[in-house]
Formats: C-alpha cells, sequence, structure tokens
C-alpha cells in the first residue's frame, strides 16, 4: 500500500516535471509540433535568460513562441527563424554560440588549455624519467 | 622558488577571481547586446497613447535626432528613472518618445498625470509585438535615432544623469553636429 503511493507520487512528480510550459498551439501534426520543439528548445528567453523559450512561462517568450509557430505555418525554415531573432536579439538568444572568429576563443579555448596541460604533463614526466634515469631523484623533489 | 609555487598560483586564481567581481559589478550580465546600432529604425507605426487614432510612423521622424524610450506604468524600474526623464533629458534638446509598453492606456495614463511627463509625444504598443521588432526585453530601454533614421545607442535599463551626461549628451552634440 505504501508502496504504491510512492510510486503514484513519483509519478506525479515525473509528470509535473516532464509536462513544458508550451501553451495549446495548433500544430497541424506530431511533426510539426516535434519541430517546434526542438527549436525552441535551442533559444534563449531573454527574460529569464537560464530557460529555453520551450520552457519559459515569461509572456515574452510566449509571444515570441507565438511568433515562432506562425513564421512556421508560413512555411519559414528553421535558419530563417533563427535569423529573424538573431536579427533582433543578437547571437544572445542561440544557447549555441555560432562558430566565427570573436567565439573562436569560447570554441577552441577550452581544447587549447587541455593540450597545454597534456604538453605540461608529458614535458615533466620526461624530465623526471631523464633525471631518474641519472642520478636518484633529489629529496626536495617531492617537497610539496 | 619551488615552495612558493602554490602560494603564486593560488594567487593568480584570487586575482583572476578578483577580476570576474569586478568585472560583473561593472557590466551586467545579463545585458543583451544589440545587433540594431548602426541599422534603421524598425518600421513602426504606433497609435498615440492620447489620439490612438492617429499613428506616428518612422517617416515623420525622419531628419530629426530623437530618443525613444521604452517604460510602462507596471515597471519598477521607470519609476527610478522617471525623474532623471522630468530634469536631465530635458536638457537635451531633442524630442523623447515615450513608448508606452505591454500597458493598459487608462493605466499609462494615470501614471503620466500622478508622475509628470517628461514625453514629447507618447506611442503605445499594448501587446508589445511591435517592440520584439526593436529587440526590447524589458522596461525601461532607450534608442537614441540619428536624422537618418539609424539606431546609433541602446541603453538596457534606467537612464541615470550620469548615462545622460558622459554617453548621450555627448552623441547627440556629435549627430546633431552632422545633421545638414
Amino acid at each position: 500500500m505504501k508502496t504504491r503511493a510512492v510510486v503514484l507520487l513519483l509519478l506525479g512528480l515525473f509528470l509535473a516535471f516532464s509536462a513544458h510550459a508550451v501553451d495549446p498551439l495548433p500544430f497541424k501534426n506530431r511533426a510539426q509540433e516535434l519541430r517546434f520543439q526542438h527549436l525552441t528548445r535551442q533559444l534563449r528567453c531573454l527574460v529569464c535568460q537560464n530557460e529555453s523559450l520551450l520552457d519559459s512561462q515569461a509572456e515574452l517568450a510566449q509571444q515570441m513562441r507565438h511568433l515562432i509557430f506562425r513564421q512556421m505555418q508560413q512555411g519559414r525554415s528553421d535558419t530563417q527563424i533563427k535569423q529573424f531573432l538573431v536579427a533582433r536579439y543578437s547571437d544572445y538568444v542561440l544557447y549555441d554560440p555560432p562558430l566565427k572568429p570573436k567565439t573562436w576563443l569560447l570554441w577552441f579555448g577550452p581544447g587549447v588549455i587541455l593540450l597545454a596541460g597534456a604538453g605540461a604533463v608529458v614535458f615533466t614526466v620526461h624530465r623526471r624519467r631523464r633525471a631518474a634515469a641519472g642520478t636518484p631523484a633529489p629529496a626536495d623533489m617531492e617537497d610539496w | 622558488m619551488k615552495r612558493a609555487l602554490p602560494l603564486i598560483g593560488f594567487l593568480l586564481l584570487v586575482a583572476l577571481f578578483g577580476f570576474g567581481i569586478w568585472w560583473n559589478t561593472q557590466h551586467d550580465p545579463r545585458e543583451v547586446p544589440s545587433p540594431l546600432i548602426g541599422k534603421p529604425v524598425p518600421a513602426y507605426s504606433l497609435p498615440f497613447l492620447d489620439n490612438p487614432s492617429q499613428h506616428l510612423t518612422r517617416q515623420e521622424m525622419l531628419g530629426q535626432v530623437y530618443l525613444i524610450n521604452v517604460f510602462a506604468s507596471w515597471c519598477i524600474a521607470c519609476g527610478e528613472e522617471h525623474p532623471v526623464l522630468m530634469q536631465d533629458a530635458q536638457q537635451l534638446g531633442v524630442p523623447l518618445v515615450g513608448y508606452n509598453y505591454k500597458d493598459d492606456p487608462a493605466d499609462a495614463k494615470a501614471w503620466l498625470a500622478r508622475h509628470g511627463n517628461p514625453y514629447s509625444m507618447v506611442v503605445t504598443d499594448r501587446n508589445g509585438v511591435e517592440a520584439i521588432n526593436f529587440g526590447v526585453y524589458g522596461a525601461p530601454e532607450t534608442f537614441l535615432v540619428d536624422a537618418k533614421g539609424i539606431i546609433r545607442y541602446k541603453r538596457i535599463g534606467p537612464l541615470t544623469p550620469k548615462v545622460i551626461a558622459h554617453v548621450l549628451e555627448p552623441k547627440i552634440r556629435e549627430l546633431k553636429r552632422e545633421e545638414p
């Protein structure tokens, strides 16, 4: 009996969290609805900036969802819709920043740091190995 | 020297994080940069607050430097900004267009009647749909438009005497000199 209550509670919680903030929009079919969800999940709500347009309850996000929905009905592609929003709200609306010279550091920075770290490790190991091969390791090697 | 290495590393991290904290006090990380700066004002046609049958359009404002100030009676920061508009902004010598955003016209009128009206004219965008073309995502926001109808500057958040004196005033002076 108790188990069942717990399961029901968990199920309720799960349903509550998986329900989206999407207001009922008259999609033509399931495929269009999925496309809409996929697109709005990649876009940032300008009001609550840690939420996607799909999830946000903000009024502006709702308006933008309606706008995107209308544009989809007019047959505009995802890229066109994104361009429309970027032209107004800059790359900020995109969760994935586009690759361009200004964002090179953002995209490649972590890789460069990783490579530098790997290089440092290889270099240190080499040096220690050489030192160990020649003379016994000096005592101050492990001083910290 | 080797003994000091961790300390140096630690101090470098402190410096980095300290810089981050300082940076965030100087910049609003939530601020969305406007891609519209240097671009023409989006075409608009908005009804006047006191005469909704008449509309203000981009064409009508061509040929003069002006400010568009997005405000609403429900917006608390607009209340903070309001005295600055009443005083400092009046010294700028350019029309100040009030852009009433997502507001009930009756509320907007009451708000202006209570606090005073700093605007040369007030237009309304009841549901805020036009404002999306301006990249508006809150209030207050202020746009500086030049005589050719190009957006030259955008301020997100309340105007302050400092912003008016150090940013708007010099920019407007420069734009007026450009004017034929």
